[in-house]
Parts: C-alpha cells; structure tokens; sequence
C-alpha cells in the first residue's frame, strides 16, 4: 500500500529490530523474553493476515452445523453447551471435521512450527 | 529474586553441617529453570576432596501457600527419600533445611550429572547409545516409583482419573471462555474413564526435561513437587502426551521411544500388567487436555496481574497446539 504502513508492516518491523538489532546486544533472560517477544510479533502478524478468513470459515462452519447464525463468540457457546450435554459427538456428521480445521486455522497461526502442525 | 551473596552467607554455615569443620561451599550459581523453586549448584570443598550438590529452595525462601497440586518442599525431600530407598531412580537428599539453617523452605541433594533438556537428549550424539534403551528405562523406573510402599510416604493428596477430570474441568469451565474441542475432550473422557486401580505413589510430572539422562540411558527422575496418590497409568501416559515428544511426534514415548518397550520395561519391572495402550491411551489424551488447561492457567496469571511478562501473556497461545493434538487423537491420526 502506497502512503501509509499497514498493521501487518508495522508489527513485522518491529519484529525486524528485535530479531536483527535489539536481541544480539542482550543476554540472559532480558535476551530469552526479547525472544519470546519477537515471537509473539510473528503470532500478531499471522493473525493479522490470516485471522479474518479464519474466523469467517469457523462462523460458516458454525451456521451449517447448528443451523443457525450469530456472533462467532454466541455459536461457539452453543457448540460447546451442545458438546457438553453429549447432544453433538464425533459421531455427528461434520462436527471432527469443523473442529479439524478450527485447530488447524489456530495452529497455522500461534505455532506453525510445532511438530503435529508440520506433519500434516 | 534471592541475592547470591545471601545464598553464599547460608552456604558457610551448611557446609560445615553437611561436611564438617573444614568444609567450604564454592562454585555457587543459579541454574535456569524451575520457574516454581529456586535451584542452585554448588560444591563443598573439604581437606578429603569436593563434591557437587544442588540447593533446591521456594523463591526468595518463602514457600508460599502448598498449591493444590506442588505438595511443598519437606514433603518433595519425604517423597524422594522413600522412592529412593524402595529402590527407584531418584536424588539422593543429603539435608533438609531448617530454620537455624537461614536459607528458607529449602533442601539439599548430592548432584548428579547428566543432561536434562529435551532437545539435546533427542538430538545429540552423545546420547545416541541411550536414546533406543530409554523407553524401557523409564518403564522400569516408574515400576520402582509405584511399588514405594505406601506407609513410608509422607501425606499426600488422592488425585485418580475422575478427580483430575473434575478439577480441570472445573479450571476450564471458570475461564468462561469458549473452546469446543476442550468440551469434547472433557465429555469424551468422562464417558470412557478407566477402572480405577490400587492406588500408588505417582511422580506427577515424569516427562523429558524433569528426568535426566546420560550416555547409557536414565539416570535419574527429578522434580517430584506434583507427587501424589492415584493411578500410575498417569505417569506412563504423561511423557507419551504429544507435548513433551518436542517435534518427534511418531516416536510415541517423549519423542524418542515406543509405547511397547516403555510398557515392557515397566512390566518386566514389576510394574501392574493390566495396564495396558488403551489405558495409557486415555490417559495421553487427558493429558494433552490438562496441558493446555495449564497454559490457559498460566496465562492468568498475566491477565490478572500477578506476573505481567510477555512469556506468561504467550503461553496462553500454547492452548491451540494441544486443541490440534486432542482432535488428532480423537480421530485416530496421531
């Protein structure tokens, strides 16, 4: 985009000057949670880019499978009630599926590199 | 945050109760790790020689409410010296601190050597001999564990599958935050739980990164503060939970073994045979639902202000990687 830095830009430079300038002149655990902290930059990015598309998949997942639709928030409480009650199973047809992917959409975001993730 | 000179100033005084007149505590530093207790390594130099130990303490001294789950640390050093003497695995306790003693809720066990961090267990040439006799290793240390008997263990809470299931959930349900998957689990697991079977010590958190191990294998468990009373199909389910595989998810056991050579060793060992991989099953997939209970648990503690590091506020993104496990699992791909 020509004019202004998007989110996305803005949280990748930062991450940029932890990674490139900040981290290498720490040590100890001051280094460890700049660490972590340009690693949870990378999770904010993701989110950014991916999380909208994420989150409209989940609702229209949702809305099929309970029939109805409403805030994200309310069908996944109603999922989960539904759950609860042993009213939805595995058995329920589309349901491992909905959750499959919900987990997946999740980890792609928060921790593409973990071992369950990249063995798909 | 205890001050190391303060540490040192303590160390006088106990080196000479541990080792006598001529003794002198040096070499003192912090390990990292162990973000619940303290832990210090040190030697004592006498006119005879120097010897390693480990100062295992609450932070700052103080030990803080026992939590329904860390027993505290009297009753850790109790736990580790019946282990022992029934012939587990486990530390030797050489001192328990007392209050003449100046350090705190604290104790001191002789230190072993040998590697504790998963990766480098996993990886590393130096453990290539230890890594395919480790799983039946562990089987046959958690066997001795289990058979510690029960009238020389200080008290300890009963925790079994249903009163595990109870508190987690009750954990969960007191986020008020919505997560499908974790009512599943929780639905699914109460539906099938197991027949509970006579009680035994349990070491509570026997996964790489609290056992260590040298080039022949296992050397000893470490970090017995979530000991307890219940089902010891716990303990050969929580280095299986997907977690601690630390990326090598086809290798079933902590990412190095197989489930069979860990139950093996366990039976050989004398430990229960009716457990078997269904039971080791549910317990993996309840654990894999408690872990990510836990991250939920620890991002709290950000949230609430207690402890406002960026680590805290990230594990709570750690939840998803056990939602994508319990789903595998359930589903019968992992």
């Amino acid at each position: 985009m020509l004019g202004e830095p998007t989110a996305k830009q803005l949280v990748e430079a930062t991450a940029g000057f932890l990674e490139k300038v900040a981290i290498p002149q720490l040590e100890g655990h001051a280094a460890f949670h700049a660490r972590v902290a340009a690693n949870v930059l990378a999770i904010v990015a993701r989110e950014l880019e991916l999380g909208p598309a994420a989150a409209d998949a989940e609702a229209e997942r949702l809305a099929q499978l309970l029939g109805g639709d409403g805030p994200l928030d309310a069908q996944r409480r109603d999922l989960c009630a539904r759950l609860t009650k042993g009213e939805m199973t595995l058995e329920t047809p589309g349901l491992a599926d909905h959750l499959l992917a919900t987990a997946i959409d999740r980890v792609r975001i928060e921790q593409p590199n973990y071992g369950s993730f990249k063995r798909l | 945050m205890s001050d190391i000179s303060d540490i040192a100033h303590g160390l006088d005084a106990l080196a000479r109760r541990i080792a006598g007149a001529d003794a002198r505590p040096t070499a003192l530093r912090r390990l990292s790790g162990g973000a619940s207790q303290e832990i210090w390594s040190f030697d004592i130099e006498t006119d005879g020689g120097s010897h390693g130990y480990i100062l295992r303490r609450a932070p700052g001294g103080v030990q803080l409410g026992v939590s329904a789950q860390s027993i505290g640390l009297n009753t850790e050093a109790g736990v580790i010296n019946a282990a022992r003497k029934a012939g587990a695995a486990a530390p030797v306790v050489t001192h328990i601190c007392d209050e003449s003693d100046g350090l705190g809720a604290a104790y001191v066990m002789e230190r072993l050597s040998g590697e504790t961090i998963a990766r480098k267990i996993l990886r590393d040439d130096g453990f290539a001999k230890a890594r395919p006799v480790l799983a039946a290793q562990c089987g046959a240390a958690l066997a001795r564990i289990h058979a510690t008997p029960p009238d020389t263990l200080p008290e300890l809470p009963f925790s079994g599958a249903i009163e595990q299931l109870d508190r987690y959930e009750e954990v969960y349900r007191s986020f008020d935050t919505p997560r499908p998957i974790f009512d599943l689990a929780f639905r699914h697991l109460r539906d099938r739980a197991p027949r509970p079977l006579a009680p035994t010590l349990v070491h509570g958190d026997f996964r790489l990164g609290n056992i260590m191990v040298g080039p022949e294998g296992l050397v000893a468990a470490l970090d017995w503060e979530l000991a307890h009373v219940g089902d010891p199909t716990e303990d050969l389910s929580w280095i299986c939970m997907p977690s601690w595989r630390f990326g090598q998810m086809d290798k079933p056991v902590g990412g190095f073994g197989e489930l069979a050579d860990l139950l093996g060793g366990y039976r050989d060992a004398g430990g229960d045979p009716r457990i078997d991989e269904a039971a080791v099953r549910w317990w993996t997939i309840f654990g894999s639902l408690k872990w990510g209970t836990m991250c939920l648990t620890m991002f709290r503690a950000f949230e609430s202000g207690a402890d406002a590091s960026v680590e805290r506020a990230a594990i709570g993104r750690r939840a998803s990687e056990t939602e994508l496990d319990l789903m595998l699992m359930l589903t019968g791909k992992l």
